[in-house]
């Protein structure tokens, strides 16, 4: 279709365009064309969560966002959460809780547990459970998630002390 | 004697059967590089989507394609009239009947595959999919399985309406698939004609559909070169498509190659074989490029393998003590349109007949009857072996039904009625040889954990005031599961026996890859088979690789389903090790230049009886079968493969308490509190097992509270999206707590018995018994699932208890 | 599950906008969050030609009070709803009926006016407008107009909004000071459109219902002002015979069509409850209780 248009976003801190028709879906941008294929498509009337990315600092439902609607935003998906070579904390968290089983709803959960906890570093497991209600899993049942998410907020604020603290 | 804190740290190191491992899979998991089939993409590619029909049952006048041709990037339309050049139009499932590949002039559910338009992107292809124009000429569908089987039916199956039997006995109507009988009814009848009490019941265990998270799909590649076909595709049994494959397209096996790669959840949905996935590969094979065609969410629910839809009637007779002395089971079982249920071939209706569950029934008989009905084919097992659920699920209900009946406590009648743990092996009267077992103490461990007479005396309480405005039930759970399907000399699919395999690779420096014949989709494979191999070597965990669904590198097996992976490829696994330590044996004796009688095997390492200063590590031994010092004669390498042909089944078992809390005036149930004990025998990784457990019984709630598949009366699906269908989030899903008890199988290498359906098939009961022993006390005896807010809310409609005392 | 093909405009102001709405004609649809739209179109039941994403346009957003009333432009989001202090202080049911809506990402996204202009009476905002009394800003090519909300709803999917014409801002009067509150809404599930949910604001005085107003979703082809239900009630207490009877009263004007959620009994039945419910926990609420 010649009706193209031009799209720049920063995806997890790298300058990137596009030239898409404008009924293409951020999922299949990020998938198919960018090779970021840690978000997937689960239900794809916007339930299940798989497909969800970081915008502008809000969680979406990249299966229902179209890409045209990205441009100039900032986007970040579970390939960023480790920096330089490091796991971030809930990445860390959901291994060692034993938080996710076939993987498949785990970039999902990854980045918006990341967001949950910019926004609400001290969650309670409620906050947790109302937090992650958009991220389907069908494997772990969410207890060991709930948990993971819990140990990755102890060691953020952990980490924060840590960084403040003054050099011996 | 080695230091004991020494001892203890080499045995830390392998991280063996018994800790709880941190799983090797999720390094790239975590990381979002997990490799699911549409993350692949191939130089060429085009993508299928697939033409359903509107319809459950009609005749196909015409199909015009041109429309759907002339959109730019659309490269092909598939029909059935162009697979009938190969042969390809209809397919053998896994039952023993065949099923259109694509609609061969009649359409017989809602949804079914009527053609396949091939473009070079997803949005092409969709764009050519909703331009293809079929005439349809409507037809009167079928919905009820009850009215299947009346003289004026209409037939469904014209293909097949002339023939005798389709693949499991004599049919007796064109819509008839099977009659299927076990036990001995004579018995059976004579003990309930002299019983001092019966009772009966109706249970449905309704249509519903395992729905994991990834969608099936599969991305076929045909290289006219070679001749050789590569599919990649989500199978939790890749031999067994391989196989499946070969037959169909005439394709030497040899150079079909199945890739299961990662899996995003499987839970029985993604055994058979879809219409899909062959339309995908004859593409591939007839254009020369490859062929991804990945389903919608709408298509997974409305097409795929579903589970259940078995409309039970349960029967038991006791005596004045409720001590049970017969039990009469039957189900009508609604296939679909094709048979398609994945089955062995002497259970046509699976492994119903374990339906004695966990008691000492003398007299039992069960027969099943199977029919079409304009639904999608299907009746895959949904998190447990083959219609176990089903039959665990009755006689869990039927055992309360008749506590309810004798007014016995219904911890009291399971108590009388358990197989006694000096009964083991126990022979029921089905047949079936239950291993090992201990079911008192478990029970009695779950009622004291949860002061069980304690939640009796609060419900006493709550049933004594008028003006509660909730009902209080108790739901328990004592069921026995039978897994690790099985002995081949009773168990094969297409004549295929179901044993399974490991060949394990052990290399010079003391690290080791291994592959087995099953399929993880999240299981955790990578991590327990290690453990395993770590034990019977001594080698760490942490450098075994273990590797699955690629079926040119891993020995043939029939895949993971029905828990079947612990119990067949764990003990395949274990003996290869075995076979492995016992070479190493050899060598090492010869290298101490001692008998290999005067060794010992500790931890790691040989030891010299009797002199422990003299050994030699697993990690050495490794490196010298790779270097040649060897006994004379000896092949040099360090592998081994094994074929396991399980001797029996296992049969694992836990006792489960459930407390719910029933809103009268909406009829939401609140689960307050769920306690699941299991004993699954051996524990190799308790953290995956807990991790298992959690998902189970999450299954089970959801199955039991919500999950359904309606239909109108012209066959329409009418809750297809995740909207409708229930996939209970981490708001509704309650907190889980678990317990176990050992008791290993004594027939399996490791004694361990399999543990994933367990939470599921035992679960279901225990939550359904909770919300029917709230409404004990007013007389009522059973209420089908799923206990949804309304369909609870019409039982207390029903029973006048939503009507406010105004004072 | 793929969209049909159409053209994406991005104005940068509302007049813009509403020029293109006007130019682009019938088949020209406005995208806010998306999250009714973008699902229909991908099922292809909606196929528009045109899409008018209104994203860039600063003036639809942000939640301020002027004067007694609190403005809230169209293209605000839940999530700013629900996290909004201002209307925590003053129009706390607002943010309490905002909680019950989808999921965390559908919040984020998905936007009141987008709610409100779509006019299906399983979304939540239309009853918490009625019993809010909030009006709505609309402006098309003809220029702008005020209409109530009570009144705005006309059929399933069918509003008063004229082709072309985009909601622009919403416009909520404080309740006094002592006012109760409630949106209790029962759903199968997270993600669901209510079974039947009951907004409900409540002033007591000297033991008597004083004012109320309540206002039920998914129980019509509209969200429903219960009117009856609200006459029944003034100058009584609150006791147990006049939540009978508000009940009653609500359950008479319900017109629910059936589906999974349940037949026409329960969703009746559920309207009657939710309506209870939600006039015991706004009156817990007035302080008066």
């Amino acid at each position: 279709m010649a009706n193209t248009h031009e799209v720049a976003f920063k995806l997890n801190g790298k300058d990137v365009q596009v030239s898409v028709v404008p009924r293409e879906l951020l999922i299949h941008t990020l998938r198919d064309r960018l090779a970021h294929t840690g978000p997937h498509v689960g239900c794809e009337t916007s339930h299940c969560g798989a497909c969800t990315v970081d915008l502008d600092g809000m969680s979406v439902k990249s299966c229902t966002v179209l890409t045209v609607q990205c441009d100039g935003a900032e986007l970040f998906t579970v390939e960023g959460l480790q920096q330089a070579g490091e796991l971030h904390a809930i990445q860390q968290a959901f291994h060692e809780e034993h938080a996710l089983q076939c993987g498949y709803c785990t970039p999902g959960m990854l980045i918006r547990a990341w967001r949950l906890l910019q926004e609400t570093p001290e969650p309670t497991e409620q906050d947790i459970r109302y937090g992650l209600a958009g991220n389907l899993c069908r494997c772990t049942g969410y207890q060991n998630i709930v948990k993971a998410v819990q140990s990755a907020a102890r060691k953020v604020a952990d980490h924060k002390v840590a960084a403040q603290a003054p050099s011996a | 004697m080695g230091d004991m804190t020494e001892l203890k740290a080499r045995e830390d190191k392998l991280q063996g059967t018994g800790t709880s491992m941190l799983r090797k899979e999720d390094a790239r998991f975590i990381r979002g590089q997990g490799s699911y089939v549409d993350d692949i993409q191939l130089p060429g590619m085009l993508f299928g989507a697939l033409v359903r029909s509107p319809h459950a049952h009609a005749r196909i006048k015409s199909i015009d394609k041109a429309a759907a041709k002339a959109v730019p990037g659309v490269v092909a339309v598939l029909t059935a009239d162009d697979l009938k050049p190969v042969k390809l139009h209809w397919m053998p499932t896994l039952g023993g009947d065949v099923q259109a590949v694509l609609a061969d002039g009649k359409v017989c559910f809602q949804y079914q595959e009527v053609a396949m338009v091939l473009a070079t992107d997803r949005y092409a292809a969709a764009d050519g999919a909703a331009l293809v124009e079929v005439d349809y000429e409507e037809l009167p569908a079928i919905v009820d399985p009850k009215k299947a089987m009346a003289p004026d039916a209409p037939v469904i199956r014209e293909d097949i309406a002339e023939k005798k039997e389709v693949g499991h006995g004599p049919r007796t109507h064109p819509n008839h698939i099977f009659t299927w009988e076990a036990g001995d009814k004579a018995a059976a009848d004579a003990a309930f004609a002299t019983a001092a009490v019966t009772v009966r019941e109706e249970i449905l265990n309704p249509r519903v559909h395992p729905c994991p998270l990834e969608p099936c799909g599969c991305v076929a590649s045909f290289d006219k070169g070679t001749g050789a076909l590569t599919v990649y595709m989500t199978t939790q049994a890749p031999h067994l498509v391989r196989t499946v494959l070969a037959m169909l397209s005439g394709i030497p096996e040899s150079k079909i190659r199945v890739v299961a790669g990662d899996i995003g959840g499987g839970f029985g949905n993604k055994v058979p074989v879809y219409p899909g996935y062959v339309v995908a590969i004859v593409a591939s094979i007839v254009t020369g490029v490859p062929v991804k065609w990945i389903e919608t969410r709408i298509e997974n629910i409305s097409t795929t393998g579903f589970a259940r839809d078995y409309h039970g009637v349960g029967e038991l007779a006791a005596d004045a003590d409720g001590r049970i002395k017969a039990l009469r089971f039957t189900a009508l079982a609604d296939h679909g349109a094709f048979n398609s249920h994945v089955s062995a071939t002497k259970f046509p209706a699976g492994l119903f007949s374990i339906c004695t569950g966990s008691y000492a029934i003398p007299n039992a008989y069960a027969r099943v009857d199977a029919v079409y009905t304009n639904k999608a084919p299907g009746g895959v097992a949904y998190r447990c072996s083959l219609r176990v659920t089903e039959a665990i699920y009755l006689i869990e209900r039927m055992v309360d039904v008749l506590a309810q009946k004798l007014g016995l406590d219904k911890a009291e009648i399971r108590r009388r009625n358990f197989v006694q743990a000096e009964q083991f092996p126990y022979t029921t009267a089905f047949g079936w040889t239950l291993d090992s077992g201990n079911y008192h103490p478990a029970l009695e461990k779950v009622l004291q954990a949860c002061d069980y007479e304690g939640l009796r005396r609060e419900q006493a309480a709550r049933r004594a005031d008028p003006n509660a405005p909730t009902l209080m039930g108790i739901g328990l759970a004592t069921f026995t599961e039978i897994l690790g399907a099985g002995p081949t000399s009773v168990c094969d699919i297409l004549g295929i026996g179901l044993f399974d395999s490991c060949e394990i690779r052990v290399h010079p420096t003391g690290a080791a890859i291994a592959r087995m014949g099953t399929m993880s989709q999240g299981q955790g494979h990578a991590t327990t088979y290690a453990q395993i191999i770590a034990t019977e070597l001594g080698l760490p965990a942490s450098d075994i690789v273990v590797e699955e669904g690629d079926t040119d590198k891993a020995p043939y097996g029939a895949g993971t389903w029905g828990s079947r992976s612990t119990p067949v490829s764990g003990a395949a696994t274990a003996q290869a090790a075995r076979k492995i330590r016992d070479k190493a044996r050899k060598i090492a004796a010869h290298l101490l230049e001692v008998a290999e009688g005067d060794l010992e095997w500790e931890i790691d390492r040989f030891t010299v009886k009797g002199n422990p200063s003299q050994w030699k590590t697993m990690k050495e031994i490794c490196m010298v079968a790779h270097t040649g010092n060897l006994p004379a004669g000896m092949e040099p390498g360090l592998n081994a493969v094994t074929y396991y042909d399980p001797p029996n089944m296992t049969y694992p078992f836990g006792a489960y308490l459930c407390v719910v809390d029933v809103d009268k005036f909406t009829g939401e149930v609140k689960m307050r509190r769920f306690y699941a004990l299991d004993d699954c025998g051996t524990r190799i990784n308790p953290m995956i097992i807990e991790g298992q457990i959690h998902g189970g019984l999450t299954e089970a709630f959801a199955v039991a509270m919500g999950q359904q598949m309606p239909f109108d009366e012209a066959g329409n699906h009418l809750g297809n999206t995740l909207l409708d269908y229930f996939l209970p989030t981490a708001m509704e899903t309650p907190h889980w707590e678990t317990d176990y008890t050992v008791t290993p199988s004594p027939h399996h290498p490791i004694g361990a018995k399999g543990v994933a359906e367990s939470p599921h098939v035992g679960g279901i009961p225990c939550m359904s018994n909770a919300v029917i022993d709230a409404f004990a006390h007013l007389g009522v005896t059973h209420m089908d699932m799923p206990h949804s807010a309304w369909r609870v809310w019409q039982k207390c409609n029903e029973l006048g208890i939503n009507k406010r005392q105004t004072p | 599950m793929f969209p049909a093909g159409f053209d994406y405009h991005a104005p940068n102001s509302l007049a813009e906008a509403v020029q293109l709405m006007g130019n682009l004609g019938p088949d020209a649809k406005v995208l806010a969050g998306g999250h009714s739209l973008l699902p229909m179109m991908k099922l292809r039941f909606a196929q528009p030609s045109h899409l008018v994403d209104l994203r860039r346009i600063a003036e639809l957003r942000g939640i301020r009070q002027v004067g007694d009333e609190i403005h809230i432009g169209a293209m605000t989001t839940e999530h700013e709803l629900l996290h909004s202090p201002l209307l925590a202080d003053k129009v706390p049911l607002l943010v309490e009926g905002a909680g019950w809506i989808a999921d965390p990402q559908v919040r984020y996204k998905g936007t009141i006016g987008g709610d409100i202009s779509h006019g299906d009476p399983g979304n939540d905002h239309p009853a918490l407008m009625l019993a809010l009394d909030a009006s709505f800003v609309l402006r098309g090519a003809q220029g702008e107009r005020t209409v109530k909300a009570d009144g705005f709803f006309l059929g399933v999917y069918s509003t008063q909004l004229e082709p072309g014409e985009i909601l622009t801002q919403v416009r909520v009067p404080i309740p006094a000071p002592g006012t109760g509150w409630s949106y209790q809404k029962l759903k199968r599930k997270t993600g669901d459109f209510a079974t039947a949910a009951a907004a409900v604001l409540l002033q007591m005085k000297g033991g008597n219902v004083a004012t109320v107003s309540i206002a039920l979703t998914n129980a019509g082809p509209t969200a429903l002002k219960a009117s009856g239900a609200e006459a029944s009630l003034l100058g009584k207490p609150l006791d147990e015979a006049a939540l009978d009877e508000a009940a009653r009263q609500a359950m008479a004007i319900c017109e629910p069509t059936p589906d999974l959620r349940g037949d026409v009994a329960y969703k009746v039945a559920m309207a009657g409850e939710m309506t209870r419910r939600a006039l015991q926990a706004a009156h817990a609420r007035t302080g008066q209780a």
